[in-house]
């Protein structure tokens, strides 16, 4: 019987929710033998190759390309998860959802005290991902169907709501796993 | 004295005293009424309504509501955890919580009692507001985008220190903390050791150069679920 999929991807994340996914020490080779990975920084499969049972979400949406791969996601995988505090709440990017989009590239890229800009060009290029006016929690963008809180949640959260979700039992956290730091 | 009375809370037999409310009778007998506003030196606010019991089938605040012969109290229903719940979650969308960087993370109160309710994410859309800071004062800052309205550092600055620091001013949406002077915090007479300062549930009143002062795993409720304190004098019943 083929594996069940799992597929993780990092938004408007630091990497490390993917970093604490790593940190589950060699109960990855666990892993690898209960599922395949598929669309993954971890193995770097870009594009989905088929359903996948588990789709993990790192970070929320700050740039239409987030939005993109977040229903991407939402479409290939039966139950997703937003991992972390930036996919739940937006996180530390998300601190810029209470100053104006303009002035926040403005600090950027033309007053703050170390720029270097003598064009005074705020970068416009269409491969760069137009930024939303502030950052998404992922379950206002897509349906979400589990939080796993934490910045990032620790590797035992992790370890737990999967093997979990992979024998279909219900997911239920002990008290000290719940946190919100 | 021997004019106690029994009630029960949740079917359990509680035994009261004139004068005392829901909590405090709950408290003495190990029952512990989820709470935010309300704190032991102070008198109740009734504001935040997280402590909501059913006092025969009516909805009241246990911080403010008698204790009396014969009453019924429902406390841990799965109705009341929902609307706690929801209370919970609104403060955390009405502000701007980043835990992940505050300093009282672990020991605060609001965090504490999403733990305890086992909320993962709220339900209700984040409002992002803006809020103000002020780090004015050489010792202490407010920060206000973690301010819940609780009214205690009002309360305290007031019946502890007295000084009447704090007050609110605006109402609805723009109602917030403000202090009693021309512009702000460091032209009041507010300081480092006041009650004030220790007793606001979150982060919005700090000291300053403290920091993240307890490492994680020791915080007041890294271990155990806020009420537990409360929940173990029943197990141990010392009268
Ligand atoms: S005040 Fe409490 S809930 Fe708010 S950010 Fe700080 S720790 Fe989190
Ligand atoms: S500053 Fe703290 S104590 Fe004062 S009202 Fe806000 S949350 Fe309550």
């Amino acid at each position: 019987m083929a594996k069940p999929k799992v597929a993780t991807t990092s938004l408007a994340g630091c990497f490390g929710c993917h970093m604490s996914i790593l940190d589950i020490d060699d109960r990855i080779l666990k892993l690898i033998e209960l599922v395949d990975f598929d669309k993954s920084p971890v193995n770097d499969i870009k594009k989905f190759t088929g359903r996948c049972l588990v789709g993990l979400i790192e970070g929320g949406c700050c740039n239409e390309e987030n939005v993109r791969v977040l229903q991407d996601f939402r479409a290939h995988c039966d139950i997703l998860i937003s991992v972390g505090d930036c996919a739940i709440m937006g996180g530390i990017p998300a601190m810029r959802n209470t100053i104006p989009l303009k002035e926040c590239l403005d600090e950027a890229y033309l007053n703050g005290p170390t720029v270097y800009n003598p064009t005074k060009t705020i970068p416009n290029d269409e491969e760069i991902p137009l930024l939303l006016n502030r950052v998404y929690p992922a379950h206002e963008v897509v349906t979400i169907d589990y939080f796993l809180p934490g910045c990032p949640p620790p590797a035992d959260t992790i370890w737990e709501a999967l093997t979990a979700l992979l024998s279909g039992k219900p997911l239920t956290l002990p008290y000290q796993l719940i946190k919100y730091d | 004295m021997n004019d106690r009375f029994a009630f029960t809370i949740d079917g359990v037999e509680v035994q009261g005293r004139p004068g005392q409310t829901i909590m405090q009778a709950a408290d003495e007998a190990g029952i512990y009424i989820p709470r935010l506003c309300s704190h032991k030196e102070l008198a109740p606010h009734g504001s935040c309504r997280v402590c909501t019991v059913l006092v025969n089938g009516r909805p009241q605040t246990a911080c403010t509501q008698p204790a009396g012969p014969g009453i019924i109290v429902e406390n841990s229903s799965e109705a009341l955890l929902a609307i706690r719940c929801n209370l919970i979650e609104m403060l955390f969308i009405e502000g701007n919580h980043f835990c992940m960087f505050c300093e009282k993370s672990g020991n605060c109160e609001l965090q504490a009692l999403a733990y305890r309710f086992g909320i993962m994410a709220p339900k209700y859309p984040y409002l992002f507001p803006t809020r103000e800071l002020d780090a004015s004062h050489p010792d202490i800052f407010i920060d206000r985008n973690r301010c819940i309205l609780c009214g205690r550092c009002v309360r305290a600055s007031r019946d502890l220190d007295g000084k009447n620091v704090f007050q609110f001013v605006g109402r609805g949406p723009r109602k917030r903390i403000a202090v009693n002077a021309k512009t702000a915090l460091a032209d009041t007479d507010a300081a480092r050791a006041d009650k004030a300062v220790s007793a606001c549930p979150v982060g919005a009143i700090l000291r300053k150069r403290v920091g993240y002062g307890i490492p994680i795993g020791q915080r007041m409720y890294d271990a155990a679920p806020i009420g537990s304190d409360i929940e173990a004098a029943r197990a141990h019943p010392h009268k």
